[in-house]
Parts: C-alpha cells; sequence; structure tokens
C-alpha cells in the first residue's frame, strides 16, 4: 500500500526543482545586470561604486573608433539582413509546400551548413579565400564582410520563414487561382502577405546574429575595419575601461528591443494560423 | 485488383506523362527559387572549407600562405613532433593537452548545462499560459545578448578585483583574492554560462509536449516515484537531453571567444589553436588540417544525434 494519497507528489513541482531554477535565473541575470548597472558608475572601476553618471556613455559616443565601428557594424548587419531575408525567402518558397523532390534534402543541408560547422572553421577558410581573393584583385573593402555575414544569416533568416509557411492555409491560394488571380497577383495579394510576419521575424533574427559575429569578422576583415564586436574583443586583451559596460549595455539594450518586436512578431504568427 | 491493372494503365499514361512533365517543371522551379541563396551559401561557406582540405595537405610558406609542394606533414603534426635532432617522431604532448582540455571542458560544460537546464526547462514548461511565454522570454534574452557582452560579464564577475573578489573580501570570507581568471575553471565557468540557454531550449522543447496527465496514470496503476520517473518521465525528457547536449557539446568543442578572453593565452582550446597556426605560429597548413580534425569531430558528434534521435523516434 504505497499509495497513501491520490498523488504521492507533484510532477509539476518537483522537489528542488524551483530552487535549482531560480538559481538559475538568479546566476543567468546577475553578470548582466551588474554591467548593466556599472555601466552608470561614476568611477572607473567596476567593483566601487561612485555615484550615478552617464560619463561612459559620453566617452563611449564621443570616441572615433567606437563611432566609425558602430556604423559599420550597422552597414554590415542592415546589408546582410537584407540579402539573407530575400534569398531565404526565395529558398522557402522553393523548398515548403512542394512534395518531396529530388534534391531537397541536399538544399535543406546546405541552407543549415552554417549552423553544423563550428565557426571558427568557417573563418579560417573565409580568411584562406578571401586573402587570396584580396591580393588577386586589389580590392580589401567592406564587400567581404558583407558576403561573408549575408551567407551566415541565410539558415537564421529562413527558418522562422518556413516555420511561418508550414502552418500557412493553401486554400487562400487555391480560392485566389480559382477567382483568376494570375500566380504573381496570387504571390502579391496573398501569399506573401501571409508570410509577412515571418519574414520580418527572420530579418531581426539575422540583423540580431549579424550584429552579434566576432570570429568570422575578425578573421575577414581588413586593416580598420573593426565592427563593435571585435573593437570590444581588442578592448578586452588590454586594461577594461568601464566605457566597454556602456557599449555592452547599448548592445543589450538593441537585442532586447529587437527580440521583444520578434515576440510579438512570432506570437501573431501562432494566433493567426 | 492485379487483373484490372493492365486496362487502367493504358487508360492512364497520358496523364501520367502529363502529370510528369508538371512534376519536373515544378522541380526545376523550386530548384531555381532555391538557387541564389546556395550560391551564396557554397561561396560564403560551403565551398571555401575545400580549400582548407587542400591547404591541409600543404607546406607552410615562409612569411604565412602556403608552398604548393603536396605533403602530410600538417596531419601528421596534429599529433606528432619531429625532433630537430635526430629527426624521430615523438608524441606531441602540448597538442594532445590542447585537445585533452578541449574535449574535458566541452563535457564538463555539457554536465553543468544539463543539471542546471533540466530543472529550469521543467520549471518553464509547467508554469501557466503567459507566466511560461514570459520565463521563456527570460531565457531567450541571454541566448540573443552577444555572445562577447555575456563573456564580458562573466569577466567583470571573476576577475581579481572583480565583484565576487571584492565582496567574498569585504564579508570577511577570503583576505586574498581568488585567482579564477585564466585557469580552466574561468573557461568552464564562462561557457556553461554562455551555453546554458543552448540546453534549456530543446529540454523546454521536449517536455512543453509532455501530457502530465500520463503521470498520473502512472499512479493510478501503482507505479512508485522511481518507477514514474524512469518508465515515463525519463523517456520523454532524454531526446531533450540529447538535442542539449549537441547544441551545448559542438559550440563548446570549437569554442574560441570564451577560452581566449577567460583563459588567457595558456589555456588555450582547439579554436584558440587554430587561430595561433594563422597568427603568430605561421603554418598554415596546420591550421587547416586541424580545422578538417575538429569539424570530423563534430561531424561524427552529429551523425551520433542522428541516429540517436531516429533511433528514438522508430520506439514510439
Amino acid at each position: 500500500m504505497t499509495r497513501t494519497s491520490p498523488r504521492p507528489f507533484s510532477v509539476r513541482r518537483l522537489p528542488g526543482f524551483t530552487a535549482i531554477a531560480i538559481t538559475c535565473f538568479v546566476l543567468l541575470y546577475a553578470p548582466i545586470v551588474t554591467i548593466v548597472i556599472y555601466s552608470f558608475n561614476a568611477g572607473d572601476s567596476v567593483a566601487l561604486w561612485r555615484g550615478f553618471s552617464t560619463k561612459w556613455y559620453t566617452v563611449a559616443a564621443g570616441n572615433q573608433i567606437v563611432q566609425e565601428a558602430t556604423l559599420r557594424s550597422l552597414v554590415i548587419a542592415l546589408w546582410a539582413s537584407g540579402i539573407s531575408t530575400v534569398l531565404a525567402t526565395m529558398a522557402a518558397l522553393g523548398t515548403t509546400r512542394a512534395r518531396n523532390y529530388r534534391g531537397r534534402t541536399l538544399i535543406y543541408m546546405l541552407i543549415n551548413q552554417p549552423l553544423m560547422v563550428p565557426e571558427i572553421v568557417t573563418a579560417v577558410a573565409l580568411l584562406i579565400f578571401f586573402s587570396s581573393i584580396k591580393i588577386a584583385t586589389g580590392y580589401s573593402g567592406l564587400g567581404y564582410l558583407i558576403l561573408a555575414h549575408s551567407a551566415f544569416c541565410i539558415p537564421f533568416a529562413y527558418l522562422p520563414i518556413r516555420a511561418r509557411m508550414e502552418g500557412m492555409d493553401l486554400a487562400l491560394e487555391s480560392a485566389a487561382a480559382d477567382l483568376y488571380a494570375t500566380p504573381w497577383q496570387t504571390f502579391r495579394r496573398i501569399t506573401l502577405p501571409l508570410m509577412a510576419p515571418g519574414i520580418a521575424a527572420g530579418a531581426m533574427l539575422a540583423f540580431v546574429v549579424s550584429l552579434d559575429d566576432v570570429i568570422i569578422t575578425e578573421f575577414v576583415k581588413s586593416a580598420g575595419q573593426d565592427t563593435l564586436p571585435t573593437y570590444m574583443l581588442g578592448q578586452l586583451r588590454r586594461a577594461v575601461t568601464p566605457e566597454v559596460n556602456a557599449i555592452s549595455t547599448a548592445l543589450l539594450a538593441l537585442t532586447v528591443l529587437l527580440l521583444t518586436v520578434f515576440f510579438i512578431l512570432s506570437g501573431r504568427n501562432t494566433a493567426r494560423s | 485488383m492485379a487483373s484490372a491493372k493492365p486496362a487502367a494503365t493504358a487508360h492512364r499514361s497520358d496523364s501520367g506523362v502529363m502529370e510528369r512533365r508538371a512534376e519536373r517543371e515544378r522541380t526545376r522551379r523550386n530548384w531555381l527559387l532555391s538557387a541564389p541563396a546556395l550560391a551564396l551559401l557554397v561561396i560564403g561557406a560551403s565551398g571555401p572549407l575545400i580549400i582548407v582540405l587542400v591547404y591541409s595537405f600543404m607546406t607552410p610558406g615562409d612569411f604565412s600562405g602556403v608552398e604548393w609542394t603536396p605533403t602530410f606533414d600538417a596531419w601528421v603534426q596534429i599529433f606528432f613532433t619531429r625532433d630537430i635532432f635526430d629527426d624521430t617522431l615523438g608524441l606531441a604532448d602540448a597538442h594532445l593537452s590542447i585537445f585533452w582540455r578541449s574535449v574535458r571542458l566541452s563535457l564538463l560544460t555539457t554536465a553543468i548545462t544539463i543539471v542546471f537546464g533540466l530543472p529550469t526547462a521543467w520549471f518553464i514548461a509547467t508554469r501557466p499560459g503567459r507566466a511560461r511565454t514570459f520565463w521563456l522570454f527570460l531565457i531567450t534574452i541571454p541566448f540573443w545578448t552577444n555572445l562577447l557582452v555575456r563573456t564580458f560579464a562573466i569577466l567583470e564577475m571573476i576577475r581579481n578585483e572583480g565583484l565576487l573578489n571584492t565582496w567574498l573580501i569585504k564579508l570577511g570570507v577570503i583576505a586574498s583574492p581568488l585567482q579564477i581568471m585564466y585557469t580552466d575553471t574561468a573557461v568552464l565557468i564562462g561557457m556553461a554560462y554562455v551555453y546554458l540557454p543552448l540546453m534549456v531550449l530543446p529540454l523546454y522543447a521536449a517536455i512543453e509536449r509532455f501530457d502530465f496527465r500520463l503521470v498520473e496514470a502512472g499512479y493510478d496503476l501503482y507505479a512508485n516515484r522511481l518507477q514514474v520517473l524512469r518508465r515515463v518521465i525519463l523517456p520523454i525528457v532524454k531526446p531533450g537531453i540529447v538535442a542539449g547536449s549537441i547544441l551545448v557539446f559542438v559550440p563548446s568543442l570549437g569554442a574560441y571567444v570564451t577560452p581566449r578572453v577567460l583563459g588567457g593565452g595558456k589555456n588555450m582550446m582547439i579554436g584558440n589553436f587554430i587561430e595561433l597556426q594563422f597568427g603568430q605560429g605561421r603554418n598554415w597548413p596546420l591550421g587547416a588540417s586541424l580545422s578538417i580534425f575538429l569539424l570530423l569531430i563534430v561531424m561524427v558528434a552529429l551523425l551520433y544525434y542522428v541516429r540517436a534521435s531516429t533511433r528514438g523516434s522508430s520506439h514510439d
């Protein structure tokens, strides 16, 4: 007679699990919150609080190298998310809603390849590849970084778009065709608007991923082409100043903002379908 | 059935040809739609890997790059060093210790993230509706936050003048700061911190689908706690653990930023060792062979995952 009550213990509250989970959240957020708080520190130490000040934001914003790196990061991220989203949308149109055709698995594998290969390996491969092109052509502009970023952003743009399309109602498209819409009209008026939240979500993820990239950028960039993350990496090698705190907090704020929009969009995604 | 077939096929053959032609047309269109994305991926991600493979069989150039003399040296150098005096091969201890550190720290990272991640995922999955979205959002923010920012956050906590040491000294627990930075422990803390969300998310996905009434059914059928855990809960959680372990282990093994920032120059992992060959080491072929070597280990891990997950689904 082990059964003394209808439910000996609740699986919803396994003993100790809640405690560990809460600890986990505290440990996850403590370092991040610390950085945010101390970015407003008037003193130049991380451990000693010397009063509230936005001094380090002014310092960071006034630093010409930081300005240039920020602008470069944004330009690359905009190009990369734009290119990768357009190509990923086309690829999603070509891979979903079709009966399995020859080579589709190969297409999936190629699209997801950047997610499976360690970033350092891709970085090394691009370093070798681009350095010989740089010598051959003499061009050493931002093109290489935009190309590399666009490539590894494709799976991040593709996945939300594909997820969106798989939940789409095919009947609407056939209804449009029945009402004598041309394929192009059907696409413009029915398919594309239905895909839109997925496309927006994909573009957002691609933007964040491009903005965050360190390793590939570090290997591919030419001299004087620091992005915000590679600039920070260089700073961490030297003495750490609270300026990095301020930059980190700004990046964090941008990420949270984009993520909130993403969550709202994907929430609408599921609500509609 | 069989006797009716010949007549039917004769009748259908025309429409069959048409159908097949339309099918081929659709396939062609689908390929064309995917082509630009694939072209970009081949140029910017997959294709250059072939160049790395080629370079791994070349002789290092004097300054950087390679000379086009084919050799297996770079592959031999992964494990062995040639004695400068008598030209005999010996095990490359320095290399082996780097590989061992990479594997050990990656396995430990995976274990730590399971210990912390499983209860967390369980906690999130068992919250009611809106609260669940909120907790999930809280896990997603660190996941998408810049890796460098998160590593930097850990750096600020554990360095000698960092918050942890300052507080411990203030509280009188220790007299002088603990040297955590530039040790394997620092790298381990950093990686566990950085990759934890990668464990929680697939675990959550596995647990969320779980119908908790099954557990109640288990109790109704007189199962005890252990039996319920083993027979009902574990099979549900297992695919999540396998997926999470792959998601954590693979990037840990190839980690570059975290060991560089927290481990310093001494506590290198494979990623840093590869970079060294393209920088000060000036041995591009060795860097290339190490990259392919790392890629192969990752592929083995992924194949194991694919096999484990298909075996899991055939059980159901």
